[in-house]
């Protein structure tokens, strides 16, 4: 079973463990905003392209 | 020549493999990082470094995928400018915001480690100021990319710096060895140097980073071939 008594080092321990879990969740919040907008963009772009005859060749 | 697989070269079939992959590797990355943290929280605290071995479980597989990470940077960086392949040059400039996240998380968590351990949160050791000057190559890469309005050549500018900087990888890698240094050397994939116990969920925990970052990475590469095709339709409007 997992043991949570760290003792004189969880002022190290603990804050290892958050700024890991933040660093994840920044990565992971940035990748996939990342992803989403640029996927919307284009799709509409294209459809706009598409609309105005500027459609790919 | 070895030919490379069609999904690696053929936009549209990346994009059709990665739309599985990326959340396949997510789900393997979050199992494995729940075995892991599991059996690393269940393991008994270290008789030297006491609960402070905890730290290991998230400081050492940072450390190893950062210089993972960094090789692909290199590698992808070199097909990009010898093929000029816009996927290679996706795959490059994704994987630096990654690395550089993986890097700090590699300094953060061993200056909280060697506080307790050494008595000081940072030594200019030959291992922590090579992972220091590795970070700094990230973040040179990053805004090399960012500084310069002609694409294609921030792209081979980026690309020449990142093949450099890979003389960085070996040094890290050997530097507890050429130098004295506080860092201890390598023990994670040296026979019997590391108990049953730590080596497992050390394992699992590299494994569940590496998972993570390949997921990560099939996003962000998604995410470039999105901007590139937006921006080429933009042209395209503006051209008509």
């Amino acid at each position: 079973m997992p043991d949570f008594d760290l003792g004189k080092y969880a002022a190290f321990i603990w804050p290892a463990y958050a700024i890991t879990a933040a660093v994840f969740a920044i990565l992971i919040a940035a990748s996939l905003n990342h992803a989403r907008r640029w996927r919307a963009r284009a799709e509409a772009l294209s459809a706009k392209a598409a609309n105005t005859g500027a459609g790919r060749k | 020549m070895i030919p490379a697989p069609a999904f690696l070269t053929n936009p549209e079939r990346f994009m059709a493999f990665s739309r599985w992959a990326a959340p396949m590797f997510g789900a393997i990355a979050v199992v494995l990082a729940i075995v892991g943290l599991w059996l690393g929280w269940s393991a008994p605290p270290d008789y030297q470094q006491g609960a402070t071995v905890r730290i290991m479980f998230i400081h050492v597989p940072a450390a190893i995928v950062c210089e993972v990470i960094y090789a692909f940077l290199a590698g992808a960086s070199l097909l990009a400018l010898v093929f000029r392949h816009m996927l290679a040059d996706c795959a490059a400039q994704a994987a630096a915001p990654l690395g550089a996240g993986f890097t700090l998380l590699a300094l953060i968590t061993g200056s909280l480690w060697g506080r307790p351990m050494w008595g000081a949160w940072w030594v200019w050791d030959a291992r922590l100021t090579s992972v220091l000057i590795l970070f700094l190559l990230y973040i040179a890469y990053l805004a090399l990319r960012a500084s310069l309005d002609d694409e294609a050549k921030a792209a081979r500018s980026a690309a020449i710096l990142a093949m450099v900087g890979v003389v960085v990888l070996p040094i890290i890698h050997f530097s507890v060895y050429w130098w004295n240094s506080l860092h201890q050397g390598s023990s994670m994939f040296t026979k019997g140097a590391l108990a049953p116990v730590y080596a497992w969920p050390l394992f699992a925990m590299l494994a569940a980073y590496l998972a993570a970052f390949g997921s990560l990475w099939l996003v962000r590469i998604r995410g470039e071939v999105w901007r590139r095709r937006a921006e080429a339709a933009a042209l395209r409007m503006a051209r008509a």
